[in-house]
């Protein structure tokens, strides 16, 4: 836990080494130095190494079982199934990102703007000869790369990891999934990253803004999905009296309003990269299952199913992004 | 004449019905030290944010070094120091890094910043304090780091937002020390707001009184005394026991007197305004009429008589009759009190 943040100090002077810099750069140094060194990303950067730590034994221990069962198509892709398989009592990592991501955004961008406001400094900070927009930029540039970093590094410290215990080679395929998972992680953190800058525009208050989006967030993990299940018993006619077409429709409806969920979107789209037998996110049918022999897809054919997922993660990410842009741009800065 | 450092032609803002400033024409030379002097919430803050670029005007312009602050704010940020009137700094680092930290924004080369962030804290008489960290700082400290941190980048104009406000009669001595030494020491134009009206008249070669949005009067504090009394520069207050319940014919007698412009009498005081000084005549005729005469105070202008009466003027407007008669009566009462 302590090793992350000095090892990542090392690498700050990398970004405003230059003689002359420009103050986005500047800024984007000086707001790096800050998260690294603020409590709640050593604490949560400590939490998720744990977690990563935590299920890596677990798989390692469970890996010879899975990669001898015939009976699984994905048996071959020793680095992925070190991601995914769990012999039960711990979550996979990617379920644990998914979890604890939203936090990990929410912690690095709740106070970006309004703290700033309530010290003071922000209106010494736009009085100084800079662009407005580059204090919004640098804050999100900033915590991106914070963000960036622990997961590449993580990623990279599990696939050497797996080289040294089990000595196996891998596969070109295998390093791509694994590095689209990882950037696919850190859009998703970006998401969250972005409402909390959003939010703490919007609100003076740190507090609020930190309480806000944690509420969006449990909504959107728990009460959403009890919510969505309690309105579809509610309005779904009985599926006896339907039609396999009536069916395969409210199903279908049913799908789509679950993917407004940035964190359904995260699970479907790590699913099918980390697990290349998977072919749909969404329900088959017999027709087009016939003659399918259940074999691993292509590297290509998994980003074409993902593409719709990662393209509403960003599209969501530019949003708010967009929102805080203009509430920021010209808003009166005086306290 | 050379053209004025700070132009302001009809700047005007609104804020919804509000009109905070309106229609503001102003011009500041070089090496001038200005004193922009008002009441709270006289729109004082908003014309400096207008001046910097910071927030847009409704109407008119601003220009300073004949830039037009709203079109092209980085340019004008580049030549104007600002410090708030809340200056604040990020707690968590050290008074050398919090201007290190400007200072790179300003684009100091990195090779000089540290050594020219230094010798601004030594400027400031901070010094001793480069290692603390800002979050430790007394409220005087701040206004000396937010100095420094208005000077690293070598401004031609600092504006400074209520900079004395806050700290103790020595630290305002020293602060407004400061900046008189870097007036005259490096021709910098000063403007700064405030409504401590005589901390401003230490330093200001000229200021302006800003009331409600307008600038009611500017020039050096003479020629504002001068225009604002000039039908009666003369004011004697004189204290008695008791003045007679009818007061009509005292007034008259006073009035008849050489000079008197205009009496005012009150329960155990009398303020005549004339043309000329005769104090000596009026403190006469009181002893000769048998009143028991307890004090004579001649009155000289200051800011705060000049402030007090274009404050005045604006309030007759805005207040009713009994309440700003109740203001008076403590504001004239703390005044004489005090010498």
């Amino acid at each position: 836990m302590k090793s992350q943040p000095a090892f990542l100090k090392g690498l700050l002077p990398a970004n405003g080494e230059s003689n002359n810099a420009s103050p986005f750069s500047v800024m984007v140094r000086k707001e790096v130095a800050d998260q690294v060194r603020s409590w709640r990303f050593i604490i949560l950067a400590g939490l998720i190494l744990v977690t990563f730590l935590g299920s890596l034994y677990v798989s390692l221990t469970n890996i010879g079982r899975a990669v001898t069962n015939p009976q699984d198509p994905d048996s071959l892709f020793l680095y992925l199934k070190l991601l995914t398989i769990t012999d039960g009592s711990l979550p996979p990592f990617h379920v644990f990102i998914g979890f604890l991501g939203p936090l990990l955004g929410i912690a690095l961008g709740f106070d970006a703007i309004n703290s700033e406001q309530s010290n003071g400094t922000l209106i010494r900070l736009v009085a100084q000869p800079i662009y407005r927009d580059s204090l919004l930029n640098a804050k999100f540039t900033a915590s991106l790369i914070v963000v960036s970093i622990l997961f590449f590094s993580l990623s990279l410290l599990m696939i050497g990891g797996g080289l040294i215990t089990t000595g196996v080679k891998m596969e070109p395929s295998e390093f791509i999934r694994i590095m689209c998972f990882t950037a696919l992680s850190v859009i998703y953190i970006a998401f969250w990253l972005n409402l909390s800058i959003l939010l703490s525009v919007k609100f003076r208050q740190t507090a609020t803004s930190a309480l806000t989006a944690i509420a969006i967030w449990l909504f959107f993990t728990v009460f959403y999905q009890i919510l969505l299940r309690i309105v579809v018993s509610a309005f779904l006619p009985d599926p006896g009296t339907l039609s396999q077409e009536q069916v395969a429709s409210y199903n279908g409806a049913i799908i789509t309003i679950m993917r407004l969920v940035p964190s359904q979107l995260y699970t479907d789209a790590t699913t099918t990269l980390l697990m290349p037998s998977v072919r749909s996110l969404g329900p088959l049918t017999m027709e087009q299952m016939a003659g399918a022999i259940p074999s691993p897809l292509s590297i290509r054919e998994s980003l074409l199913v993902v593409w719709p997922q990662v393209s509403g993660l960003i599209a969501a990410t530019v949003v708010c992004f967009a929102l805080s842009y203009y509430l920021f741009m010209r808003r009166e800065i005086r306290t | 004449m050379e053209q004025p450092i700070i132009e302001i032609h009809g700047l005007t803002k609104h804020y919804g019905s509000l009109k905070a400033v309106d229609d503001l024409h102003l011009a500041i030379h070089k090496g001038e030290v200005f004193g922009l002097l008002g009441p709270n919430g006289a729109g004082k803050s908003t014309t400096i944010l207008m001046l910097l670029g910071l927030t847009e005007p409704t109407a008119g312009e601003a220009r300073i070094c004949g830039v037009n602050a709203s079109r092209n704010p980085i340019y004008v940020k580049k030549k104007v120091g600002y410090m708030p009137d809340n200056v604040g700094f990020y707690n968590d680092l050290t008074a050398l890094e919090n201007l290190v930290y400007i200072g790179r924004l300003n684009g100091i080369p990195e090779k000089e910043v540290k050594a020219r962030a230094g010798t601004m804290l030594q400027q400031v008489g901070l010094e001793d304090a480069l290692h603390k960290k800002a979050g430790t700082f007394s409220r005087g400290m701040k206004q000396r780091l937010g100095l420094a941190d208005v000077l690293i980048r070598q401004p031609e104009v600092i504006i400074l937002d209520e900079p004395t406000l806050g700290i103790d009669p020595a630290g305002v001595k020293d602060f407004l020390e400061l900046i008189r030494q870097l007036n005259q020491q490096q021709g910098m134009t000063v403007l700064l707001s405030s409504h401590h009206l005589h901390q401003v008249q230490q330093i200001c070669n000229r200021v302006g009184i800003f009331v409600g949005g307008q600038l009611l009067a500017e020039g050096n504090i003479e020629t504002l005394a001068a225009n604002l009394f000039r039908s009666a520069p003369y004011e004697v207050q004189v204290m008695v026991k008791k003045l007679p319940e009818q007061t009509a014919q005292l007034q008259g007698q006073l009035l008849a007197l050489p000079a008197v412009k205009q009496v005012t009498l009150s329960a155990n005081s009398a303020q005549i305004a004339g043309q000329e000084n005769i104090t000596p005549e009026i403190v006469r005729f009181f002893v000769h009429n048998g009143y028991d005469v307890t004090g004579v105070q001649e009155r000289t202008y200051g800011l705060d008589e000049i402030y007090q009466r274009y404050f005045e003027n604006n309030l007759k407007e805005n207040i009713s009759n009994e309440k700003s008669t109740g203001f008076f009566k403590r504001s004239f009462t703390g005044k004489w009190g005090k010498q």
